[in-house]
């Protein structure tokens, strides 16, 4: 194992760089996405509320490995084939992997975020109304902070899902670290070691994301001391 | 109390919830530096009623004026409006997540109703009003519930209300801390401020109110002095009313 290490060692490492920029990308996008669809959920729009249970729905009951393949294979498709649009569409494994985890991660984190703001007692919104604030002034004073503090445990949790579920775009052949042990195996044939390696490396990097939400969560709940 | 403005004019107030009809046709006016009780059984709308007054609640129909300017009108700025009726509420509804005196600033500095050295200025001489001066930098969670609710009133006075709400204001007090509330109420009452006010309190409304509402079934079924509500009610359901609470 150490010996494979040695030899494979850096490719695996740049692949775990290729995971966690992937990763990052998408829970960017992912953040943004669900900030906007958990608040859309909670306004009294019925337009608003409507396209967000239809998003979250349509996301949530589709396997992101059909959804990687959907926007990697089946969307340019759509353009080029049968649109047939003058400027060739395509994206790259990167592009159509950070949308895919975008949107994926964005559907839950939208539950996430929906369930927070609902979890704040209504009374706080009231009283914030009674003084004479707007609603969003009221909601980003108020009622978000609060939401938030009971948010982030699910949020560190869905972010260390999303960071698993890179491995899934292996399919779309970007060189993330699942993809990139395929072909260490293909050339070595040690199975067990490579995938050994893998999981421990897996396993570090997620060890230091809980420890770092421990950290935050901590610090959270001593500033609101 | 001045007889001469009306600061609050109800007419024909009717509020549905679903299927459900909570008001049904409610008609009063609210005088200046006046105190208004509203007593009544639960369920009887009292506390809807209050809440249609500052638009907590969407009124299904109706009118409300409130200084002449129509509530129910599309083109009235709600905000603008609501900065000038303060509501006290059952559970108090502080913002949790700031110490005392930002709950009280918050407000007037973020709609620019004055500086921030003016506003905490304001924030502590209502503190003190309230007699908590020293809980400006606690945090909600640390005050007992009669601290709490007289913070809300301090919280309220800041905007410059010229109406004050109270909706169950002691309702969820341990009694050792009603008398403390009780106190601050009565003595905005005597320095002139405009108030309804929905209590089982019937102490307060006997000392205190200028006029009493009974409320039953989504109606106004009797008003009068504290003298003759409680002396002598007319009305069959206030008398009934009454026996079961005095």
């Amino acid at each position: 194992m150490i010996d494979l290490f040695s030899r494979y060692g850096r490719v695996l490492v740049t692949a775990m760089g290729q995971t966690l920029l992937l990763a990052l990308y998408g829970l960017f996008f992912a953040c943004i996405i669900g900030l906007i669809v958990g608040i859309m959920s909670v306004v009294k729009n019925k337009f608003c509320r409507g396209f967000a249970l239809v998003f979250v729905n349509l996301i949530r009951g589709v396997p992101m490995i059909v959804l990687a393949y959907f926007i990697f294979f089946g969307v340019p498709f759509l353009f080029n084939n049968v649109l047939h649009v003058q400027n060739r569409v395509t994206l790259t494994a990167l592009q159509a992997g950070s949308i895919c985890l975008a949107l994926n991660c964005g559907a839950y984190m939208a539950e996430i975020i929906r369930a927070g703001i609902q979890s704040v007692d209504i009374g706080q919104m009231e009283a914030a109304r009674s003084v004479g604030l707007p609603y969003w002034r009221a909601m980003q004073r108020v009622v978000l902070p609060q939401a938030i503090r009971t948010m982030i445990p699910s949020i560190i949790n869905q972010f260390i899902i999303t960071l698993k579920d890179t491995s899934i775009l292996s399919v779309i052949g970007f060189p993330e670290l699942v993809n990139t042990a395929k072909n260490v195996v293909a050339e070595t044939f040690l199975s067990f070691q490579t995938w050994g390696i893998v999981a421990i490396m897996y396993l570090i990097v997620i060890l230091l994301l809980q420890w770092l939400a421990k950290v935050l969560e901590r610090r959270l709940k001593y500033e609101s001391k | 109390m001045n007889r001469n403005r009306i600061k609050i004019q109800v007419e024909n107030l009717i509020k549905d919830f679903g299927s459900l009809h909570v008001l049904q046709g409610v008609t009063t006016a609210i005088y200046e530096g006046e105190v208004v009780v509203v007593i009544g059984p639960s369920g009887s709308g009292k506390s809807t009623f209050l809440r249609c007054l500052n638009k907590l609640e969407e009124t299904t129909s109706g009118r409300i004026m409130i200084d002449g300017k129509e509530l129910t009108d599309p083109k009235t700025d709600i905000n603008h409006l609501r900065e000038r009726v303060g509501m006290v509420f059952q559970h108090f509804n502080l913002f949790n997540n700031m110490p005392v005196l930002r709950n009280l600033m918050l407000a007037p500095v973020d709609l620019k109703k004055c500086s921030k050295t003016e506003a905490k200025a304001r924030a502590v001489a209502m503190l003190k009003r309230v007699g908590l001066e020293e809980k400006a930098n606690s945090y909600p969670r640390e005050l007992s519930g009669g601290q709490k609710q007289r913070v809300a009133i301090a919280r309220s006075l800041c905007m410059k209300p010229d109406i004050m709400l109270f909706d169950e204001p002691t309702s969820a007090l341990d009694p050792e801390m009603v008398g403390e509330v009780l106190d601050v109420m009565k003595e905005l009452a005597r320095d002139g401020m405009t108030m309804v006010v929905v209590t089982h309190e019937m102490g307060f409304a006997r000392e205190v109110a200028n006029r009493v509402l009974f409320m039953a079934d989504g109606q106004i079924l009797e008003e009068g002095t504290p003298e003759q509500i409680f002396r002598n009610p007319q009305n069959p359901r206030t008398k009934d009313f009454l026996n079961k609470v005095l």
